[in-house]
């Protein structure tokens, strides 16, 4: 008996020691938490999507009144599916929505995760060296390119369907890398901007994809052979790899969600954000990158190779980003269209906004890459349901990803400053003298902030 | 040969103006890499304004109730770039956020709205004005022969009443950028700001200024785009004119002369990406860009189209070293760093 006793206390001291300091010098262990990097970059990014969603209800609200065809009802309803997503099972006999596990809404949304997740990385890494990955959709082509010319095209009956599939992954990554490295090199040799870079070899990319592929013109176009002209109802479509025999191993996921897209490719790419993680964090290499961040130059005078780590940044950015678009196309039912060369893949811009929301963390960006995905599905549920369209769910997104620009503003309201600048200035005038020790209290805790943030 | 620079000309004037909207928003210090969206919007709204001030019956088809319905949309266009390029000065000045990370949301944030509002309204992923623009919107030119009528004709036959109006706020403000008090206080707090500030220039105000004026060129660029180069329809997407723009401002050193020389070769080019396989160079009645393409497969439409992002690119490589960009775009000013 006395045992249970002494459990129940220590879980009661625990609880305790959560809210209450056991003794001056020691803070509550919740303030702790709380005050950790990690706790505020996540309730700073819930904020952002908060916001997002409320401004995303208020656009409801505003077409359901300017809007003939659109009722109130019709508003809160879609409202209900955007925050119900992958659990929206349709609608019940009296016309009411139901919600519940929907293994094929749900399986779905790993599916699409997938090529967010490694974009998501791809943005988070150059990130971290202090680079803005832009480029993440042309490098997302190069892969699809590389991984598609060989997935097709080697003998599957002469060469094993699982080394080709290897291969065909490994191709596009190498495309992926080296496409890259030309951002990395630029920025590293001849310092010129990386936006800039991967904004025109993003344009660059999809133009050569484009004039590859591009058949119908020209019948002596190099890539007519990995044309789809077996449905002919379909134009401008690439075979898919599973003509060839060529598909991710599902790993058991198709019997956990019947029905759905799903592939074993979620799995890798979560492999790979933990992979990626421990190289960042705990490696000598990853700590070169984020030195290399934080100040190029101070890197360079600690003895780093500065240049290197900038390509490499880069060139590791590219791979996982076409790593994504290989899995993507590797699942055996996506297909590639090429038919317009004016638009970028959607995949590669959707990058940026998962590592922002992720703060640049891997394990964050598969969170991150999921709500994405969520989002996404839950767009198409309303455009089905109701009589608005898909396009709030990326509406929701981009007001999302501009609100976390403020990151600034929202961590200022989280940790209570802004409060407590107004609660300064009304006490200033009668006692300048208690106010002076809460300036010197907030002051090393921006520094602190500013080195962990960096 | 006319019509190859009719077309060019075409072609040249969205990216002109977006190109000089890059460069006021750059040398007062901020990079706006939303012009893309901006066009989208301004090309967007007013787009859908106009058709509906048709649909009203105010302006018959005519030529002067053709004119004054564009003119109408193009200030509409100036208006509201301006008001959604609020949206990154507010972000980027006010609150010190990254700015191409908002340029970028705000790239996201234009074609989401445009299609939402489309496809709620209109059911439709565009908006197409109600009669055909290019045949009701431009001004032509009675029919004639020789040298001095062709020469005429490049410039005035078949060509939008925008061409006129954009060409000309190009040259004014050129020269309101590098003749005027204004323009060398703007351009300073791209420069230095710190020391802008410290001879009694508010740089907040100066930078608020530069991305409006690049806000509403910009939504005068994609109003421009959506009337002339897409045939009066407006979708969310004007073809990565806005990236173009970006790469014609960088590859003519931040310099509206250069812009302008830049923004004709590239006119060109996305003139012959689109058009090559009509295009008879010498009048002889024998279409020498179509037969290459036919019996060369590298000649196709994509080259044309990636030309002008490799030849920055390579431009870029050889001439980072003499780069004239503005020293303190993209950075934040903070009046307590000296």
């Amino acid at each position: 008996m006395s045992k249970v006793k002494e459990f129940f206390a220590k879980i009661g001291r625990w609880f305790k020691s959560l809210v209450v300091a056991p003794s001056p010098e020691v803070e509550p262990k919740l303030k702790t938490f709380w005050n950790k990097q990690g706790t505020r970059n996540a309730s700073s990014s819930l904020l952002a999507i908060l916001s997002g969603v409320v401004i995303g209800f208020v656009f409801l609200l505003l077409f359901a009144i300017f809007s003939p065809a659109i009722t109130f009802k019709s508003a809160i309803e879609a409202f209900r599916i955007l925050i119900g997503g992958i659990f929206y099972t349709g609608r019940t006999d009296t016309g009411a929505l139901s919600f519940g596990f929907n293994p094929q809404l749900f399986g779905d949304m790993l599916f699409r995760a997938m090529p967010l997740l490694m974009t998501g990385l791809s943005v988070a890494i150059a990130f971290k060296t202090g680079l803005f990955n832009i480029g993440a959709s042309g490098q997302y082509l190069m892969g699809t390119w590389a991984t598609l010319v060989v997935a097709l095209s080697m003998d599957t009956t002469v060469v094993n369907p699982f080394f080709v599939w290897l291969l065909a992954l490994l191709a596009g990554m190498a495309a992926g890398f080296l496409w890259g490295c030309i951002p990395g090199l630029f920025k590293a040799f001849l310092n010129v901007n990386e936006v800039i870079t991967c904004i025109m070899t993003n344009w660059i990319s999809i133009n050569l994809v484009h004039w590859f592929f591009q058949a119908d013109n020209n019948k002596g176009a190099a890539g007519a052979q990995f044309v789809n002209f077996v449905d002919n109802t379909k134009s401008g479509f690439i075979l898919k790899t599973s003509t060839n025999g060529v598909v991710t191993p599902t790993f058991g996921m198709d019997k956990l969600f019947p029905g759905s897209q799903v592939s074993g490719g979620i799995l890798i790419a979560i492999i790979v954000a933990i992979v990626l993680y421990i190289v960042i964090n705990r490696t000598v290499f990853g700590y070169e990158l984020r030195a290399c961040g934080s100040n190029r130059h101070s890197a360079k005078y600690a003895g780093m190779n500065d240049t290197r780590s900038i390509i490499l940044s880069m060139g590791i950015a590219g791979a996982l980003a076409a790593a994504g678009a290989s899995l993507y196309f590797l699942s055996g039912h996506t297909e590639y269209a090429w038919t317009n060369n004016m638009s970028l893949p959607a995949e590669g811009f959707n990058g940026i906004p998962v590592a922002l929301l992720a703060y640049n963390n891997p394990i964050g960006t598969i969170f991150a890459s999921m709500f994405m995905a969520y989002i996404n599905i839950a767009g198409e549920q309303i455009r089905g349901a109701t009589a608005y369209n898909k396009y709030i769910s990326d509406l929701i997104v981009a007001i999302i990803i501009y609100l976390s620009a403020f990151s600034l503003l929202f961590k200022d309201i989280l940790s209570g400053k802004i409060f407590a600048k107004k609660k300064a200035q009304e006490v200033a005038p009668a006692t300048a003298e208690t106010v002076a020790p809460a300036i010197t209290e907030v002051e090393p805790q921006q520094n602190t902030e500013q080195e962990a943030g960096e | 040969m006319v019509f190859l620079l009719q077309q060019t000309i075409r072609y040249m004037v969205p990216m002109l103006i977006v190109a000089l909207a890059g460069v006021f928003a750059e040398r007062s210090g901020i990079i706006n890499l939303a012009l893309e969206g901006i066009m989208i919007m301004g090309a967007f709204i007013c787009a859908a304004i106009v058709r509906v001030l048709q649909e009203s019956g105010m302006f018959l088809p005519g030529s002067f109730g053709a004119q004054l319905s564009i003119i109408i949309g193009f200030i509409l266009a100036a208006g509201i770039g301006a008001a959604f390029s609020l949206l990154l000065s507010y972000a980027s000045i006010k609150w010190k956020a990254d700015q191409t990370i908002t340029g970028t949301a705000l790239n996201l944030i234009a074609p989401a709205i445009v299609l939402f509002v489309a496809n709620v309204f209109f059911n439709q992923n565009k908006i197409q004005l109600k009669i055909d623009a290019a045949s009701w919107c431009i001004i032509k030119m009675p029919q004639g022969e020789g040298f001095f009528h062709d020469l005429l004709a490049i410039f005035f036959d078949r060509t939008y009443i925008t061409t006129f109006i954009c060409v000309a706020i190009f040259v004014v403000l050129s020269i309101i950028l590098y003749r005027t008090k204004f323009g060398l206080r703007l351009r300073s707090c791209g420069e230095h700001p710190q020391a802008a500030d410290s001879v009694g220039i508010n740089v907040y105000k100066m930078r608020y200024i530069g991305t409006t004026i690049s806000g509403a060129l910009a939504g005068i660029g994609g109003y421009t785009y959506a009337l002339t180069i897409d045939g009066g329809s407006a979708t969310g997407a004007v073809a990565g004119f806005g990236f173009l723009a970006l790469a014609i401002m960088i590859f003519g050193n931040w310099k509206p002369l250069n812009i302008a020389i830049v923004s004709f070769v590239f006119g060109l080019l996305k003139c012959l990406a689109a058009a090559y396989a009509s295009i008879d160079i010498n009048g002889d009645g024998i279409y020498l860009l179509k037969e290459l393409s036919q019996n060369v497969a590298f000649f196709s439409s994509d080259l044309y189209n990636l030309l002008p992002y490799l030849v920055t690119l390579i431009v870029l490589a050889f001439t980072s070293k003499k780069s004239r960009a503005p020293k303190a775009e993209g950075i934040p000013y903070d009046k307590g760093q000296r």
